[in-house]
């Protein structure tokens, strides 16, 4: 049973990752207000919620899994409050980071309607934030970490969001830019 | 189902172009990449069978410009 929850635990926070890579380099492609990869905007847009959303229910899973396996020795508190962990606590304790934040995401996105676009876009920039901080931790706590095909994957998710950030701060970055001007991304 | 009424927030919205995908029928791009419907300004009327579309880019408004009513 413990076996196979460790499994689980590694293997959602694997796909965690990936998923949430895929949202922050949608996001981006979102907020540039083109079509990518083939799809229409609304879809791009459509795209970036689902896998945020099933991204979120991946990391449900991969803390849930691991508080029953009593190898990986978490407690409840864990999941809310970081570094007081007592296996590995810095790198456990990013995860946290980036389970709140990811939380405080998904719910400022889910209402957003109420809230009000403001609030939404200031949470919403924590994104930039959580995604390292969530990578930080799968390399510091994750028990594939040193593996060459994890490596791989981690740097094939960093070299998509950092050249997703590049294209976002460059002056390319907005649809319609030349008839607007020089207006501000913002 | 009565007529329903497409209400665009010009200060919210940022031209992103996902309303006029949606609803292409209904609104066309202005040259800048904001939505323009021929003859209406900020209240546009919705035909019954754009109500479903029009409500898809109420939701999806990345800027939540748009307002059905
Ligand atoms: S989807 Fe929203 S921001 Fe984009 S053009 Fe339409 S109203 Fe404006």
């Amino acid at each position: 049973m413990s076996e196979a929850l460790w499994a689980l635990g590694r293997g959602t926070g694997v796909i965690s990752l990936i998923l949430i890579t895929v949202s922050v380099v949608l996001g981006i492609l979102t907020r540039s207000g083109r079509p990518a990869f083939g799809m229409p905007r609304f879809a791009v847009t459509l795209v970036h919620r689902n896998a945020s959303l099933l991204g979120s229910v991946f990391v449900l899973v991969h803390v849930v899994s691991l508080f029953f396996d009593p190898y990986a020795e978490l407690r409840l508190v864990d999941f809310f409050v970081p570094f007081l962990g007592t296996a590995k606590p810095i790198w456990l304790g990013l995860g946290t980071v980036s389970l709140d934040l990811l939380v405080a995401l998904i719910v400022t996105a889910l209402l957003r309607r109420f809230i009000g676009h403001r609030v939404f876009r200031a949470v919403h920039w924590f994104s930039y934030a959580m995604w390292p901080i969530a990578l930080a931790h799968s390399l510091g706590d994750g028990t594939d970490a040193g593996t060459v095909w994890f490596l791989t994957l981690a740097g094939l998710c960093t070299a998509a969001v950092l050249g997703s950030v590049g294209w976002r701060a460059s002056r390319v970055f907005v649809e319609f830019r030349g008839t607007r001007g020089a207006e501000e991304p913002a | 189902m009565t007529e329903k009424s497409l209400h665009i927030d010009w200060i919210a919205c940022d031209g992103r172009g996902l309303c006029t995908e949606l609803l292409s029928e209904l609104l066309e791009r202005d040259e800048w990449g904001y939505p323009r419907a021929l003859g209406y300004g900020s209240d546009v009327p919705v035909p019954r069978q754009l109500q479903d579309a029009a409500r898809d880019a109420v939701a999806l408004c990345p800027r939540l410009a748009l307002t059905l009513s």
